[in-house]
């Protein structure tokens, strides 16, 4: 068990150096080196299949040795499917999506290999009449507890009574700036986009994802973040366009970039943004005064899942508080269960970017289920990464 | 003797059938696949939906951006590695120590056996801001910016086919009959004339191999300009992922994943007549 919620966290650079000079000295602990390596799952994954180490007994059902989840880059801790690793037997391999219309169209598709993802509140009644999710056997969830879950999150996933989805997170959609870079201070989506054209060029970053790219352009205008609007869209497009030469890159994983000091600015989320600021100090957390995107992030189980046991075993595992808070630390996102939000230190209950104040949180807006099948954004959204 | 005959076609039959096997399901019935996709409609929540229509044929000028920076992103790519691949070939084939070769043959391919997307990857965090610019910074030059140009595309197009170039060029320049340069030497040429009249001529069709082999590979390269090019460096193979992955406008997809299709025929064929025409009588088989 870690002793600290940094233990879990990805290696820092001064870390990393002190490793590495360790390892030129030749010295380094088995334990270091497998995790280092990513030897240490391979072999474990690789014991048990030829029978070498024992399967933990799990009494009620055969959870299998493997399973994989999608979800977003930069979080869950490593250390949450490690020490489910640990308890059940389970090596769980994890995918990294930048938008959800990749996670559709890869469930689409069929075959996914999915046993659980993490779908954002809107896309959920889509996956619904699409029948690629069921209702969840709640009995398989003891450690879910719906009476303690803020309703202001949660309703999307439960649809005609039934719930389909449980909530992960909640969270907003702003920008994260590089203040030392960029020290003019900024409050608005508008101040975000003139100065993509200005102080910022070649050092700005939009995410590859319709839903907030067209939308956060739109607010430049005072338009609704979900606005299916010819003449409205025509006019986020045209913004876009112009911004386009000068941006760093188009992409939804831009903490390397901040990290590095390549990019200096990026549309973010709450998650990024607290962990960037908890990492590098003069990087800040921007919410649009004119609105934007706030949503719920939830978990549900394809309906074609290749391990739904193992689905259920992990999702259950999520839900129990102490495992959830830890969690919420690496992760940097709040958290949308009250049991949750007891076990979290008060700086973190404290902390402006996951806790915006209330008149920066009212204008913003849930996403839409129609932006996530209009083939006008999709396009739009083409249009804008192939100028 | 008929008998003899028979058993020939069915030895013949035999030894043709996994291949034969392998290209049917493989290759012919995904592109019927992918045909038949393309002329039907985008169902309402993205994917297919029966239709017959040209209409994704007619909105191939959609993406004509990306067409258009593949079409000179490919032979810029191919010729640019070719500009580096040649002297290396060269040198392995005529100028390297016997006993050597076969080592620094072996580190021209050993990269191959990491996954390109590995390697890549390396390369963003070289061009990265703490990799060269780093270096850069601690010598008085700040803030340059390496990732994400297209440059940085440029560069990592270079590496990663660099092998496909070397080889069939080395593989030509080694069969080259030496007498024939002690031969031009003789007869008074100077050494820049023998390198262009003999060895550059010789060594035509491993370069036109080459050439092709990596051009073709570039008009359907995504990975690279996803990764080094920061998702601004558009090209068509990277339309095709997002019309697949994102839009989800599968009937899209497919039509102009025939048209590349259609566009690579072309360039094969118009490769190997320039390369016949070039190379006098000889023929280079790509296919």
């Amino acid at each position: 068990m870690s002793k600290s919620y940094r233990d879990g966290l990805p290696i820092s650079p001064e870390n990393f150096v002190d490793q590495l000079m360790r390892l030129k000295r030749g010295s380094i602990g088995r334990r270091d080196f497998l995790g280092l390596t990513g030897l240490g799952i391979a072999t474990a994954v690789m014991a048990r299949e030829i029978g070498i180490l024992p399967t933990p007994a799990f009494a009620a059902e055969n959870l299998g040795d493997r399973m994989s989840i999608a979800t977003w880059p930069n979080y869950h801790d490593p250390q949450t499917f490690e020490n489910f690793m640990k308890d059940t037997g389970v090596a769980v391999e994890v995918n990294v999506f930048g938008s959800n219309e990749e996670m559709l169209a890869k469930l689409q598709a069929g075959a996914s290999g999915w046993s659980l993802f993490v779908p954002t509140n809107y896309t959920i009644s889509t996956y619904k009449k699409l029948g690629i999710i069921e209702p969840l056997e709640m009995a398989k969830l003891p450690n879910f507890d719906g009476t303690q879950e803020d309703p202001r999150f949660t309703s999307e996933g439960t649809i005609d009574g039934t719930i389909y989805a449980v909530p992960k997170n909640w969270g907003t959609t702003g920008f994260a700036v590089n203040t030392k870079k960029l020290a003019k201070p900024m409050t608005s989506w508008k101040e975000f986009w003139d100065t993509a054209m200005a102080e910022g060029d070649g050092r700005t970053m939009v995410h590859d994802y319709q839903l907030t790219t067209i939308g956060n352009a739109l607010k430049y205008y005072g338009y609704s973040f979900n606005s299916l609007k010819q003449d409205e869209l025509a006019k986020a497009e045209e913004l876009l366009l112009k911004v386009k030469p000068h941006l760093f890159a188009v992409s939804s994983d831009y903490q390397p970039g901040m990290r590095a000091g390549d990019a200096w600015m990026t549309m973010c989320w709450t998650n990024d943004g607290a962990q960037l600021h908890r990492d590098i100090p003069e990087i800040a957390y921007v919410l649009g005064k004119e609105g934007g995107e706030i949503w719920t992030d939830f978990y549900a189980i394809p309906k074609d899942a290749p391990n739904k046991p193992a689905g259920y075993a992990l999702l259950n595992y999520l839900m129990n508080p102490q495992v959830a808070v830890k969690e919420h630390l690496a992760n940097g996102a709040p958290s949308t269960d009250a049991r949750v939000n007891k076990l979290l230190p008060k700086e973190v209950l404290d902390n402006p970017i996951l806790y915006p104040a209330a008149d920066l949180l009212t204008p913003l807006e849930f996403g839409a289920a129609a932006t996530l099948t209009d083939p006008g954004r999709a396009e739009l959204m083409a249009r804008f990464k192939s100028a | 003797m008929h008998g003899n005959r028979f058993k020939h076609n069915v030895l013949t039959a035999l030894l043709l059938a996994p291949a034969t096997l392998w290209l049917v399901v493989f290759l012919v019935l995904p592109f019927i696949a992918i045909a038949v996709f393309s002329v039907g409609a985008r169902a309402p929540e993205g994917g297919y939906q029966a239709a017959f229509t040209l209409a994704q044929y007619a909105n191939l000028p959609a993406r004509a951006t990306a067409f258009w920076n593949t079409m000179v992103l490919a032979p810029v790519g191919a010729l640019a590695c070719l500009l580096v691949a040649y002297p290396v070939a060269y040198y392995l084939a005529l100028k390297a120590p016997q006993r050597w070769r076969l080592i620094l043959l072996a580190l021209v391919v050993i990269p191959f056996w990491t996954s390109l997307l590995m390697r890549t990857y390396a390369w963003m965090y070289i061009l990265g801001g703490r990799g060269i610019p780093a270096l850069l910074a601690f010598v008085g030059i700040e803030d340059v910016r390496l990732i994400n140009t297209p440059g940085a595309v440029l560069l990592g197009i270079v590496y990663g086919y660099l092998p496909l170039m070397i080889l069939p060029i080395y593989v030509s320049l080694e069969r080259l009959d030496r007498r024939l340069l002690e031969a031009s030497a003789d007869l008074g040429a100077t050494p820049l004339s023998t390198f262009l009249g003999v060895t550059l001529k010789l060594s035509l069709p491993g370069v036109m191999t080459g050439f092709s082999l990596v051009m073709i590979l570039l008009l359907g390269e995504y990975l690279i300009p996803t990764l080094l090019g920061g998702g601004k460096v558009f090209f068509i193979g990277n339309a095709l992922v997002d019309l697949f992955l994102q839009s989800r406008n599968w009937p899209f997809g497919s039509a102009i994943a025939i048209t590349l299709v259609a566009v690579s025929v072309v360039v094969l064929i118009a490769a190997n007549r320039i390369s016949s025409r070039v190379s006098g009588a000889r023929r280079v088989d790509l296919i």
